[in-house]
C-alpha cells in the first residue's frame, strides 16, 4: 500500500457506525417530514367527510337545494351560503380580471421607467401582505360608509331589478365583493406578470416586423401565448375567493335568509364557518361540516385545474 | 469488429489496481456501454479516449459509484477494487468515494475559505494530523500553493478558473485516496492552467493512481502511462450508439502501432 | 387600414411622420390610458388602508397599548399587550412546527427524490395544501385537538392556534425550500460527495448553507403571513381578556391580534374599535417589516 503510512491518520476512512445511523435516520426525518404533508391533506378530507356523514345521511342532495337554515327547528340547507359563495367570488372576479390583467401589462411593458414599473409591482405584493382582517376593519369602518349612498342610488332607481331589490343598511354582498376584489387582485396581477414575462421575446419582434401596433400586438400575439398562465393565477384567485373568510364575515351581513338581491346581506360557506362552527351543536355542527366539505371539493377541484394550467404554460416555454 | 471480439487485455499489469470484469452501465433500457474488461494498473497514469458518447467518462463514473447520483442508471459486471466488488450490496459508496476521489470537469470549488476546502474533506474522513501543514503540502502538492498562500481565507471561488480546479485537485489529494479520478479537468481552462495541471499529474503519480478522462489526444500522449480507447457503434435496432472497449495498451503503443483499425483511424483523426 | 387609404388618396406615400388622428393611433393610446388606470385602481386599496390604519391606529399609540389590558365594554382606557404577547407566542409555536418539518420536508423533495411518482405526489400535495381555504384548517384543528382535548386535556388553547397556523406555514416553507436547494449547483454536491461526504454532510455543511438566502425569505414570508391570519384560530386560540401565564399560556385560550381586531371590529363600544385600529396598525408594521426584511436578506447576498 503506497499511502499505508499516512492510513492512521484518516481514522474515518471506514465509516463507524454512528456516522452511518446519522445519515440513514436523517433521510428517514426527512422523508417522514414530507409525508406530513399528504397526511395532513388526508386527515382534513377524512376528518371533514366524517364530521358531515349525519347531516349527509339525513339531507342528502336536498341540503345543496334548500335554503333553510334553522338552528331552532333544527332544519338545514346551505343554498344561501352557495349562492353568496358563487356570486361574490365571481363577481369579485369578473372586476379582477380587467384590473389585474391591465395593470400586468401595464408594468411588463415599456410605458413608464423601470423604477417606477417596480414601484407598481411592490405595491401589489405589499398589497397582498396586508391582513384579511385588517382589511375587513377597513371594509367596515371606511368602505361600506363611503358606498352606502352609491348603493342607495342603484336601490331607488334599478330596485325592480331583482338583483337591487333589497334596501342597502350597511353589510353586505356588495362590499364583500369589493373587499374580495380587493384581495385577490395581486394574485391575478402577479401570475399574469409571471406569464407575460414568459412570452419569448421574437413573438413580439415577430409582430412589430410585421407593422402591428403596440396593442394589436399586446392583445392578438402576447396575451394570447400567456393566456394559460393568466387562466391558472384566475382559477387559483377563484379559489381563494371562495375560501375567504375574515374580511367576507366582517362585512357581508350573514344573513341565513335567503335573497337574490346584492344589496342586502348575505352568507357565503366559510363565513357561515366562520360565525357559527364555534357555538354550535347537534345537527348544526353536521351541516356545517358538510358544508365545508362541499367548500372543500370545489376549491380543490379548482386549485388542480389551474395548477395543470399553469404546469402546461411552463412546459410550452 | 463487436464489443465482445475485442482481445482482453488483462495481461498487460502484474499489478492492477481496480479491474473491470465485463462491466455494462445502461441508463434506463438504454445501454451506454456494454462489455468493458479492463485491469487499471496501480501507481499510473490511464488515460481514457474516445468520441462523444462512447461512454467514457460513464467508465469514470463507475469506478467510485458516482453513477448513483444519476436516476435510472444501472451495472451490471463486476468493478474490483482491494478484493471487493464495488457494486456488491454491502459495499457503503461513500466509504469508496472516501479512497477513490475524483475531481470534476468543472472546477466546483466549495463556497468557503481555500483553507476550509481543503479542511472540509480531510475532516471528514477523520484527518488526525496537523491541519495548517495538511493544507500547505495539499497546496504544494497541486501547484497552487505559491497564488493563495496569502489569502487561505478568502473564499475559493475568488480564484481563477485554473486555480480553483488545481484546489479542487488539492482538496482531492488532501483526503490521501488511493486512486485520483480525474473527468476532463482541463476541458474548462486555458492551455497554460492545463499544462500547470498536466504537471501536477506528473508529480502525483508515484504516490497515486490516476484515471484521466480526456478529449485532448495530445494530452493523452504526454500524460499517460496506458490508454484505453473507446468507441460507439450503433446498436441494431436500437436509437442510440452504444460505447464499448476497442484497445486498452500502453500508450506508447496505442499511439505508434495500435492493434484496431478504429484506433488507427480515430487516432489520426479520421473521425471522432 | 386607414393609413393606408389616406396613403392612396393623395399623400406623399414617403411620410412617416406619426399621424396622432389614425384610427390605430388613437385606439393604442385608449388603451394605454386604461391599463394605467386600472394599476392606479390597482394600488389605490393599499393607499387607502395604509392611510387609514396609520391615521386611526397610529394616533391611538401609547405605553399602555402595549401594557394594559383591554378594557371592560364601556370603559375607556386599556391596552392590547396580551394580543402582542399572544400574536408573538402562537405565531412562534407555529414556527417552531411548521419551520423543521417544511424544511425537512422540502430537503427531502430536493436532496434525495428529485423526481418519481413519490415527490411529484408531495408537491402536489404541497401546492394543494396551499389551497385549502384557512377556516377548513380551522375546522380541522378544532376537530383533532380543540373537541377531543389530546392536549393534556386543554381544549381551545395556544398550542391549538399554533398548530393551526403551521399547518398553513407548512407548504410555502417546504415550496421555499425546495426550490432555494434546486438552485444550488449540482457540482457542489458531487465535489462534496467526491471527497467522501456523506449525504448528510453534503446536506448540512454545503447545501443547505448555500441555499439559506431563499430559505430564509420564504420562512419571514411565511412567519409574516402567519402573524396576520384569523380564520384558523377564532376556534382554537379563541381569545382571552386576560395575560396568558407561565406554563398555563400554552393550554388555555389565549388572545391574538388578528382575533382582537375582528372580535373588537363588530362590539358597539368606541374605545373597542379603535383598539381593533391600533392593533391593526402594530400588526401591519410587523408585517410590512417581515416584508422588507425578506427583500433586504434577498438583497444582502445578491451582491
Amino acid at each position: 500500500m503506497p499511502t499505508g503510512v499516512q492510513k492512521e491518520l484518516y481514522v474515518l476512512r471506514r465509516r463507524p457506525a454512528y456516522e452511518k445511523f446519522v445519515d440513514s435516520s436523517f433521510r428517514t426525518i426527512a422523508i417522514s417530514m414530507a409525508s406530513m404533508v399528504a397526511l395532513i391533506l388526508v386527515a382534513i378530507l377524512i376528518v371533514v367527510f366524517w364530521g358531515s356523514l349525519e347531516s349527509m345521511g339525513r339531507y342528502g342532495w336536498k341540503f345543496l337545494v334548500t335554503s333553510n337554515w334553522n338552528p331552532v327547528d333544527d332544519e338545514y340547507g346551505v343554498l344561501t351560503a352557495i349562492y353568496g359563495t358563487a356570486v361574490t367570488s365571481l363577481l369579485s372576479l369578473l372586476i379582477a380580471i380587467p384590473l389585474g390583467v391591465g395593470t400586468a401589462i401595464f408594468i411588463t411593458e415599456s410605458f413608464i421607467p423601470t423604477r417606477a414599473k417596480n414601484i407598481i409591482g411592490l405595491m401589489i405584493e405589499l398589497l397582498a401582505a396586508i391582513p384579511s382582517v385588517v382589511l375587513g376593519l377597513w371594509a367596515i369602518f371606511v368602505m361600506e360608509p363611503f358606498l352606502r349612498p352609491l348603493l342607495s342610488f342603484l336601490y331607488i332607481y334599478f330596485g325592480w331589478i331583482p338583483f337591487f331589490s333589497t334596501q342597502p343598511m350597511g353589510p353586505g354582498m356588495t362590499p364583500a365583493i369589493l373587499i374580495l376584489v380587493v384581495m385577490i387582485l395581486p394574485i391575478i396581477t402577479a401570475i399574469s406578470r409571471d406569464s407575460l414575462n414568459q412570452v419569448p421575446i421574437s413573438l413580439r419582434q415577430a409582430a412589430y416586423g410585421v407593422g402591428a401596433t403596440r396593442w394589436s400586438t399586446i392583445i392578438n400575439v402576447i396575451l394570447p401565448a400567456a393566456i394559460s398562465g393568466i387562466a391558472g393565477g384566475v382559477l387559483l384567485a377563484l379559489g381563494r375567493a371562495m375560501g375567504e373568510t375574515m374580511a367576507v364575515t366582517m362585512i357581508i351581513g350573514n344573513s341565513n335568509n335567503f335573497s337574490w338581491s346584492l344589496l342586502g346581506p348575505g352568507n357565503t360557506i366559510a363565513a357561515m364557518l366562520a360565525n357559527q362552527f364555534g357555538e354550535a351543536d347537534g345537527t348544526q355542527v353536521s351541516s356545517l361540516y358538510y358544508a365545508a366539505f362541499i367548500l372543500m371539493v370545489i376549491t380543490l377541484a379548482v386549485n388542480i385545474v389551474s395548477q395543470w394550467l399553469v404546469k402546461r404554460l411552463s412546459l410550452k416555454y | 469488429m463487436t464489443a465482445t471480439s475485442s482481445p482482453r487485455p488483462s495481461q498487460i499489469s502484474t499489478d492492477p489496481c481496480i479491474s473491470l470484469q465485463n462491466v455494462t452501465i445502461s441508463y434506463n433500457e438504454f445501454e451506454a456501454v456494454r462489455h468493458v474488461y479492463c485491469e487499471i494498473p496501480r501507481g499510473k497514469i490511464t488515460a481514457l479516449i474516445g468520441p462523444s458518447g462512447c461512454g467514457k467518462s460513464t467508465i469514470l463514473r463507475s469506478l467510485n459509484r458516482m453513477n448513483d447520483l444519476i436516476e435510472g442508471c444501472s451495472l451490471t459486471g463486476r468493478v474490483m477494487f482491494d478484493g471487493d466488488d464495488l457494486y456488491s450490496p454491502n459495499i457503503d459508496p461513500v466509504e469508496v468515494r472516501r479512497r477513490i476521489g475524483m475531481v470534476f470537469q468543472q472546477p466546483n470549488p466549495f463556497p468557503k475559505s481555500i483553507y476550509e476546502n481543503i479542511a472540509f474533506g480531510a475532516r471528514i474522513n477523520g484527518y488526525k494530523g496537523d491541519m495548517n501543514e495538511l493544507v500547505e503540502r495539499s497546496l504544494r502538492q497541486a501547484a497552487v500553493w505559491d497564488e493563495c498562500k496569502d489569502k487561505l481565507k478568502e473564499s475559493g471561488c475568488s480564484l481563477s478558473g485554473g486555480q480553483q480546479q488545481r484546489l479542487c485537485i488539492a482538496r482531492t489529494i488532501a483526503i490521501e485516496p488511493e486512486v485520483i479520478l480525474m473527468d476532463e479537468p482541463c476541458s474548462a481552462l486555458d492551455p497554460i492552467s492545463t499544462l500547470k495541471i498536466e504537471e501536477t499529474m506528473h508529480e502525483l503519480k508515484n504516490r497515486f493512481t490516476i484515471v484521466i478522462v480526456t478529449h485532448n489526444m495530445q494530452q493523452a500522449v504526454r500524460v499517460s502511462d496506458f490508454t484505453a480507447f473507446f468507441n460507439a457503434e450503433a446498436q441494431e435496432g436500437g436509437s442510440g450508439k452504444v460505447g464499448y472497449l476497442v484497445e486498452f495498451n500502453e500508450t506508447e503503443k496505442i499511439f505508434h502501432s495500435p492493434a484496431q483499425e478504429a484506433t488507427q483511424n480515430y487516432i489520426s483523426g479520421r473521425f471522432g | 387600414m386607414t393609413g393606408e387609404a389616406t396613403s392612396i388618396s393623395g399623400d406623399p406615400p414617403s411620410n412617416l411622420y406619426y399621424k396622432p388622428g389614425l384610427r390605430r393611433n388613437r385606439t393604442n393610446r385608449i388603451f394605454t390610458l386604461l391599463s394605467g388606470l386600472f394599476s392606479f385602481v390597482a394600488i389605490l386599496p393599499l393607499i387607502l388602508v395604509l392611510t387609514y390604519v396609520i391615521f386611526k391606529g397610529a394616533t391611538r399609540l401609547s405605553i399602555s397599548l402595549f401594557t394594559m389590558l383591554p378594557p371592560p365594554p364601556g370603559l375607556d382606557g386599556g391596552g392590547i399587550g396580551n394580543a402582542i404577547l399572544g400574536t408573538i407566542i402562537v405565531t412562534c409555536i407555529a414556527g417552531m412546527i411548521a419551520i423543521p418539518v417544511g424544511v425537512g420536508g422540502g430537503i427531502y423533495l430536493a436532496e434525495y427524490a428529485r423526481e418519481g411518482a413519490f415527490s411529484r405526489f408531495i408537491r402536489f400535495g404541497t401546492n394543494v395544501l396551499s389551497g385549502v381555504p384557512s377556516i377548513i384548517t380551522g375546522v380541522f384543528v378544532y376537530d383533532i385537538i380543540v373537541s377531543s382535548r389530546i392536549i393534556l386535556g386543554s381544549s381551545y388553547s395556544a398550542i391549538a392556534g399554533g398548530v393551526a397556523l403551521s399547518i398553513l406555514m407548512l407548504p410555502t416553507v417546504i415550496k421555499t425550500t425546495d426550490e432555494g436547494l434546486k438552485l444550488v449547483p449540482d457540482n457542489l454536491r458531487k465535489g462534496a460527495l467526491g471527497v467522501g461526504a456523506s449525504k448528510f454532510v453534503t446536506i448540512t455543511h454545503i447545501t443547505l448553507p448555500m441555499a439559506f438566502t431563499p430559505i430564509a425569505t420564504g420562512v419571514v414570508l411565511s412567519v409574516a403571513r402567519a402573524a396576520g391570519e384569523t380564520a384558523p384560530l377564532i376556534f382554537t386560540a379563541l381569545f382571552s381578556y386576560y395575560w396568558p401565564s407561565g406554563s398555563d399560556a400554552f393550554f388555555n385560550p389565549i388572545a391574538t391580534l388578528s382575533v382582537l381586531i375582528y372580535n373588537f371590529s363588530t362590539q358597539p363600544y368606541q374605545v373597542q374599535n379603535e383598539l381593533a385600529w391600533a392593533a391593526s396598525f402594530i400588526l401591519v408594521v410587523f408585517i410590512l417589516a417581515m416584508n422588507i426584511l425578506s427583500r433586504w436578506i434577498g438583497h444582502l447576498t445578491s451582491k
